[in-house]
């Protein structure tokens, strides 16, 4: 890999881009903003936040990349995109190019640099933030630009495929880790087949991240190119029951990638919980999201309270108020029991839902639920809760304040507090080592299961991450299974 | 996209398809059920597979024109398709030769208690169907039931047929002339609510099985939550079939109604 990455830092063209310009010069340059459509007109529609950057913008952001010879960042990046690369090939205004580099290593250009913590990985490992104590490169806007310039191009190119392999392998759910998974087996030269239980592809990508984060429309593109490098998609299909374990064998396949998800939502078992308008965060979101609801035309009913909380701080419970919003809402709330330090979302979705009237009520934990006579949720009753000292993983454990509650009036809970591995997998399959919690177990650099044939990643294995590094695990594990078929 | 091989009414407001799925006609079990969505606008509904016909490659779906999504598929004719259709979901019953079982099934509730009746009989069990309806144009399939039951008893509520009353009459005599082992149910929540109020009462162990609003079906959602022994459980995948003296009825009335 790094001898690669050496001989790609080589080439001509990219020596003459760093002699180009100054490295002083190159960091004075201030780092692009994201242009976002305005807070009150987007809380009322489900169009895209962030509008992407103008090519100008991204040409100058581009210049602020040093193309360092250790390129740290890349080793940020759960799938290893050649970031300098890319960066680089905008500078020169050589864009497609720019989206080719993308789809080297990613399946999902496009979907990643909308989606993805980059704040948390590439960003964070930036030679700026590591060393020089600025603002890193804005690498996931310059990724987006480039997947987005393509795209819009109609110049879409398809990764170059190794001739057929005649070796056929099995995809179980069309999420960010089987699709990963797909993309690059299609690229090895095997016949690749992925079934979702849904009818609909993508997995949380659709089901999940609303429009105005990540539109569908993007969602088909990529799944469009993976088709057109030869996987097929078989939707409606459930893994498990409709086809088993024995009848994929039997079809032939030499190999199966486990990608089933996270599918089983926790709720927190308090009393009134089953209430009329409580609701896990997957139910509202894949009413809103995979069925439409909330669109007159849509058969599918979502409740549409004027009075909302949404309990957790993740990415999830972000999506689900920003949504309740856009949905009508006069009062939007997230009641999450730490403080906002120790929210698990992203620090833009903070900002987004802010700027659109969202209430944070953190330090406060739902302690029961009360409804009307028809068994509709009215109010709700709050623990308020202060930091003590820090637990296992190294946040401040919330302790409830003793005899301080407060009644909050609400019409629609959702209640976003992480979700299980889906069980449908682990009950239907034989030969796989299953955890408690659970999740497969898999070897963690290869992605094997306890049965050599088949592979696992993404929330079926790590109970609840993100789209990257879902995506990281179908890499690894199209890597290894590879090299298990090849010998 | 699936096809509908044929259509029958059974009465006027219930329709009988046959659908082709040869995946999940081979692999459905009895108390087994689908997910059904017509049209790109249309709404994910659960039904219960009533009969498969593995030769043909085909699945019996017994559907009551109630609701804007039953009415969708009740207006399609043989030789259109059901947009989506996915399955077998739920777990099967637990069949085993328990002695003498009673099947209570009320209205369209008969059509998924078939294929636990055939089930019934074949391990050996004594059957008892009762099946009640409000007057006699609504009893369906009972031809059917007797072909697997050793007795047949028919309640309506008008006493248009069979004996005047309701279901749980009907029951209620058989488990005071004869020794009932297992009772299952399957109708409206209001009547297995009532069966699993009677057998309890007899200490008759009972099995409902839950018919709650889903959207996915296979777990994702928690839509199909209802409350068993204090635990809530998901009809999807922890169901369709419970222990019916452990469900909370009362609050699954309720969450019936979340959309009404």
């Amino acid at each position: 890999m790094n001898e690669y990455l050496k001989a790609e830092r080589s080439v001509a063209w990219r020596e003459e881009l760093r002699k180009s310009m100054k490295n002083k010069d190159r960091t004075a340059i201030t780092r692009v903003e994201m242009p976002e459509v305005d807070p009150s007109i987007r809380s009322h529609n489900y169009d895209e936040v962030n509008l992407g950057l103008t090519e100008e913008m991204a040409v100058t952001e581009s210049h602020r990349c040093l193309d360092c010879v250790d390129p740290t960042c890349i080793s940020g990046c759960p799938v290893e995109i050649n970031i300098p690369k890319f960066i680089k090939n905008i500078e020169r205004g050589e864009y497609l190019e720019a989206a080719k580099t993308l789809k080297e290593t990613s399946a999902l250009p496009a979907v990643c640099g909308r989606v993805c913590p980059q704040e948390r990985q590439c960003e964070n490992s930036c030679f700026y933030t590591q060393k020089l104590n600025k603002v890193p490169v804005a690498i996931g806007h310059l990724e987006r630009f480039a997947a987005d310039y393509e795209r819009k191009s109609g110049n879409i190119s398809i990764p170059e495929i190794a001739s057929p392999n005649g070796k056929k392998v099995a995809v179980v759910g069309s999420g960010p880790a089987g699709l990963a998974f797909a993309g690059d087996m299609a690229k090895l030269g095997y016949d690749v087949t992925v079934f979702e239980a849904l009818h609909e592809l993508g997995g949380v990508l659709r089901y999940g991240i609303p429009e105005f984060r990540l539109p569908n429309d993007i969602v088909d593109v990529e799944i469009d190119g993976l088709s057109k490098m030869g996987v097929k998609f078989e939707t409606n299909i459930i893994v498990g029951k409709t086809i088993s374990q024995e009848d994929l064998k039997k079809a032939g396949f030499k190999g199966i990638f486990v990608g089933s998800g996270a599918g089983l939502p926790n709720f927190m078992n308090i009393p009134g919980e089953n209430l009329i308008g409580i609701m896990s965060c997957n139910e509202y979101l894949t009413r809103v999201n995979l069925m439409g609801a909330g669109d007159p035309e849509s058969d599918t009913p979502v409740y549409m309270g004027k009075k909302v909380a949404v309990i957790g701080g993740g990415n999830t419970a972000m999506d689900a108020v920003r949504t309740a919003r856009r949905l009508g809402a006069e009062r939007a709330v997230i009641v999450y029991r730490r403080s906002e330090a120790e929210m698990p979302a992203r620090i833009e979705e903070i900002k987004h839902a802010k700027e659109e009237g969202i209430e944070f009520y953190t330090l406060h934990n739902p302690l029961r639920y009360e409804g009307d006579e028809r068994g509709r949720v009215q109010k709700m009753l709050l623990q308020r809760m202060e930091l003590g000292e820090p637990d296992q993983s190294g946040r401040r454990r919330p302790v409830p304040i003793e005899g301080a509650t407060d009644w909050m009036d609400v019409d629609e809970v959702i209640v976003s507090v992480g979700v299980s591995p889906n069980p449908l997998i682990p009950q239907t399959f034989t030969g796989l080592e299953v955890t408690s919690w659970g999740t497969i177990v898999v070897n963690n650099d290869t992605m094997q299961t306890a049965d050599d044939l088949i592979y696992a990643g993404g929330d079926i294995v790590r109970g609840g991450a993100t789209v990257i590094l879902a995506m990281g695990d179908g890499r690894k594990a199209a890597k290894s299974m590879h090299e298990h078929l090849s010998k | 996209m699936n096809k509908i091989i044929s259509k029958e009414y059974l009465s006027e407001k219930v329709v009988r398809f046959e659908v082709e799925a040869p995946l999940i006609a081979r692999s459905r079990k009895a108390g087994h059920f689908v997910i059904v969505r017509v049209g790109k606008k249309g709404e994910r509904v659960p039904y219960t597979i009533a009969s498969a016909d593995t030769k043909k490659g085909t699945i019996t779906l017994v559907v009551q024109r109630v609701g804007k999504s039953s009415e969708k598929l009740c207006s399609l004719e043989p030789g259109e398709y059901i947009t989506d259709m996915v399955g077998p979901l739920g777990k099967a019953t637990h069949i085993e030769n328990f002695g003498t079982v009673v099947c209570a099934g009320g209205g369209v509730g008969v059509a998924p208690m078939l294929p636990i009746i055939e089930a019934m009989k074949n391990a050996g069990n004594r059957v008892i169907s009762v099946l009640a309806a409000r007057t006699k144009e609504l009893i369906i399939l009972e031809e059917q039931v007797r072909q697997f039951s050793d007795e047949v008893v028919i309640m309506t509520d008008d006493g248009s047929y069979g004996e005047k009353g309701l279901v749980t009459d009907g029951v209620e005599k058989v488990i005071q002339r004869e020794k009932v082992d297992l009772c299952v149910t399957i109708g409206p929540a209001i009547m297995m609510k009532f069966v699993s109020k009677l057998t309890g009462k007899y200490n008759v162990p009972t099995v409902a099985s839950l018919n709650t609003i889903m959207v996915d079906g296979t777990g994702m959602c928690g839509a199909c939550r209802v409350t068993v022994d204090g635990k809530t459980k998901f009809v999807c995948i922890d169901g369709p079939e419970f222990d019916a003296h452990k469900v909370d009825f009362d609050e699954m009335l309720m969450r019936l109604k979340a959309y009404n």
